[in-house]
């Protein structure tokens, strides 16, 4: 991916809501790093959707894990132009995407995780799309325009996202002795990543509701490993890294490195 | 497996896939869907969603249909002489024997 295949933005940005009483607190900072971490989770996830190209199951996968790649790299464009604007310092979307390093990047420690085998990947998946759907159906009500603007359309992405990743979670634990036992592998690799969805407060400028996500979360992880026939692994010791805070694991430099490399070797480059 | 499932044994000889379903299109409101192609999938649902990332994607569709190939009944081309020996002289057979009044849609 470069810089020139990234697609502009149609819709007129319009300035963050001025914070009101109970967001008196809130600095620019704060909201410029909690778009930047919304931004970041989808635009690493995307990026390890995208390492499937050539290596899916089948084409059909190939295609469908392609497709959720570009959908969650497009969301985390339209994230990063409400960021930059909100910093207000003129770095552009691209420059945001390519130009930052590990220490800067955002996102969750769960979504830059190795793809491993097709079941570590779903299982990745379906974690991310059952905390991430409820999400942002509450930020289709946010104040700020623009991201209820981006949820509105995020929103119908990734109903059809954990549709895909639940289907396929209900196969692999449902299927032969053999893939329930990967997913379930995957699932205790995993699990232990799943408290940093909820360790980020929602901004009172972006959002109204938080509370009721985590509920949510495991209401339906619970539903769907109860129907996969798969066990929900104890609570595990939270990794002492925090993604949200810029501290990755060795996994997200490699990632840059092939993700950035063409920006970083010729900047601007564009064709 | 005690019950067949719809498409089990869709899968053609030396394909090591997934059964294998054919997918329709409708692309608007009233027009007949269309055979646009198959998808291997584990089951219908999965059908559907895979017939949606191949053949749905970039095009503004109505309605997705998928139909366990196997479903199909076909005939083989020993068929063909009594089934389509045309008649070509019987011209009146042709529905271009008639006129279409103006204003028909979707003929």
């Amino acid at each position: 991916m470069s810089a020139g295949l990234l697609e502009t933005v149609a819709s007129q940005p319009a300035p963050a809501p001025a914070p009101e009483a109970s967001g008196a607190l809130e600095t620019q900072r704060a909201r410029f790093e909690w778009l930047l971490g919304l931004a970041d989770d989808r635009l690493i996830l995307g990026h390890r959707l995208s390492e499937w190209c050539g290596h899916a199951p089948i084409l059909e996968e190939e295609l469908a894990l392609a497709n959720i790649a570009l959908d969650l790299i497009g969301q985390a464009q339209m994230l990063f132009e409400l960021a930059a604007e909100t910093e207000g310092a003129g770095r552009s979307a691209d420059a945001l995407a390519f130009l930052r390093d590990s220490r800067d990047f955002r996102n969750m420690l769960l979504v830059e995780q190795p793809n491993g085998d097709f079941a570590f990947t779903i299982v990745r998946q379906f974690l991310f799309d059952a905390w991430d759907l409820p999400q942002l159906e509450a930020l289709c009500a946010s104040r700020y325009k623009d991201l209820a603007g981006f949820a509105a359309k995020a929103c119908k992405e990734a109903r059809y996202h954990l549709r895909h990743s639940h289907g396929w979670l209900l196969r692999l634990g449902g299927g032969t002795q053999e893939s329930n036992r990967r997913t379930q592998a995957a699932l205790d690799e995993l699990w232990r990543f799943t408290p940093e969805l909820f360790l980020t407060p929602v901004l009172p400028s972006m959002s109204s509701t938080s509370d009721a996500s985590e509920a949510h979360f495991q209401e339906t992880v619970r539903a769907a490993l109860s129907e996969a026939d798969l066990t929900l692994p104890d609570a595990a010791p939270f990794p002492a890294l925090r993604g949200r805070a810029g501290l990755h694991s060795e996994h997200l430099g490699h990632l840059l490195a092939e993700m950035q490399v063409l920006q970083r070797s010729y900047p601007g480059a564009k064709w | 497996m005690s019950e067949r499932k719809p498409g089990a044994e869709s899968t053609p000889p030396g394909d090591s896939q997934l059964p294998l379903f054919e997918v329709f299109v409708q692309e608007k409101s009233g027009a007949a869907h269309q055979h646009v192609g198959s998808v291997h999938a584990a089951d219908a649902e999965q059908a559907l969603q895979n017939a949606r990332d191949v053949y749905a994607r970039r095009g503004a569709l109505l309605s997705l249909w998928v139909v366990a190939s196997d479903a199909i009944v076909a005939t083989t081309p020993e068929d063909s002489p009594c089934f389509f020996d045309p008649a070509p002289h019987k011209i009146y057979r042709h529905p271009q024997f008639y006129h279409t009044p103006q204003g028909v849609k979707n003929l």
